[in-house]
């Protein structure tokens, strides 16, 4: 089966601008998104997530690497500075292209 | 007058913590004692309110929104000097007192409730109304410099739309076209069931206040004294404002307690998206950690005798 070669950009930040962060990776170009609630901790220190305000996210997209930089670039510009933010790309391989 | 049981619950959840115990309430678990409250709350002074006429509510309501507005801009100044916060900070925390606690309120409504004395059922919509407010003075504040940059429509959109306010509301709205009668057969789930709810809540809520103590050592020593002095002094204008619209005893102390209470759903999170800038630890610590303790603990109790008193 033929595969083809694509970014999966992960964003993992808080809650609260879950909808704002969405709302950007599609204008940005992403043509769907995987989302989910998740735990951890790191330089500002344990988010149990046992309060609104205290929940992460893990935003998942599935896109070219154009739109992933961009989408990266954008996210970090616009929220790193005062939310908590962590990005990461690796290579996946999809089997249908005109999906992602 | 000995505590109300559902403080005993709250300690219980504090210690939990202090002691690292793996107690923790999955998040599904919180989020639908919450909804329920909200709307058992709104149900129940919506009823109520059904037999009273419109008009009585307007001094009130007027006077309760005044006020939410009116409280940070009293303690901003106090939070920029005495506290040294930067602006942002100094901002997000008076939204937070300007705001209003709506688990605080019941805990009022109950102890009031326990002593035989009445309240005014309008007393709920109160709370709906105290939410708003008082955050959006607190956003103004944060951003004076900025000002035609704020994007007011999508911020009253938050909280007016925000679940906490949506479902206060939505509830006094469906308790006041259904009426006591209309309410009787849901009153084994949103009456008979709601002591023992505020308990698990409150049990939540011991959880994440007692996670929130280490953010006090950050706050620094005079935050931590705000978190006490300022619900005192916020009671004393909320018991004058009681007395001054000819509530009853257990209305006045309660109109006191709402003043006296800090915002932790509605503004944490309308704060965060708004006021970016603004370190949520500070606000979220001092008005979980220090003010709603003290004012269930030992703020209700004393709001109570000092309107008896006036009373």
């Amino acid at each position: 089966m033929q595969k083809h070669s694509r970014k999966l950009l992960v964003v993992i930040s808080e809650a609260a601008i879950e909808r704002s962060l969405v709302a950007d990776a599609r204008k940005l170009g992403a043509h769907g998104y995987t989302l989910s609630e998740v735990r951890g901790g790191g330089a500002s220190g344990d988010h149990e997530g046992d309060w609104d305000i205290d929940r992460s996210i893990q935003l998942q997209l599935v896109c070219s690497e154009e739109v992933a930089e961009r989408i990266a670039e954008h996210v970090l510009a616009q929220y790193a500075k005062h939310y908590r933010v962590a990005v990461y790309l690796t290579d996946v391989q999809v089997f249908r292209a005109d999906k992602f | 007058m000995p505590i109300d049981p559902v403080v005993l619950f709250f300690l219980l959840g504090l210690g939990a913590r202090l002691a690292r115990s793996d107690l923790r309430l999955p998040e599904p678990v919180y989020e639908t004692l919450s909804i329920y409250l909200l709307l058992a709350i709104g149900l129940k002074g919506g009823a109520e309110l059904a037999r009273q006429s419109a008009g009585e509510i307007v001094p009130m309501a007027l006077t309760a929104i005044a006020l939410s507005a009116v409280i940070p801009l009293i303690l901003y100044p106090a939070l920029r000097r005495c506290c040294r916060l930067a602006r942002a900070d100094a901002a997000s925390i008076a939204a937070h007192y300007g705001s209003v606690s709506v688990v605080t309120f019941a805990v009022a409504q109950s102890t009031i409730a326990r002593s035989g004395l009445q309240a005014e059922p309008q007393l709920a919509v109160l709370v709906a109304l105290m939410e708003a407010p008082g955050i959006i003075v607190g956003i103004a504040l944060a951003k004076l410099d900025d000002i035609r940059n704020v994007r007011w429509g999508k911020l009253a959109h938050e909280t007016l739309f925000g679940k906490a306010v949506y479902l206060l509301l939505g509830g006094i709205a469906i308790g006041a076209l259904i009426g006591p009668e209309g309410l009787e057969p849901m009153k084994p789930l949103f009456g008979d069931l709601f002591k023992g709810v505020l308990a698990l809540f409150l049990l939540e809520m011991g959880l994440v206040a007692g996670s929130r103590l280490p953010d006090l050592r950050r706050a620094g020593l005079a935050l931590v004294a705000f978190g006490i002095i300022a619900p005192l002094f916020l009671a004393a204008i909320g018991l004058a404002a009681g007395l001054a619209l000819g509530l009853s005893t257990g209305g006045i102390a309660i109109f006191a307690t709402l003043c006296a209470s800090a915002s932790y759903i509605a503004a944490p999170t309308a704060m965060r998206i708004a006021v970016p800038e603004a370190n949520p630890a500070l606000s979220i610590g001092v008005a979980l950690a220090v003010t709603f303790p003290f004012n269930v603990t030992i703020g209700i109790p004393l709001y109570l005798a000092t309107a008896r008193w006036f009373g």
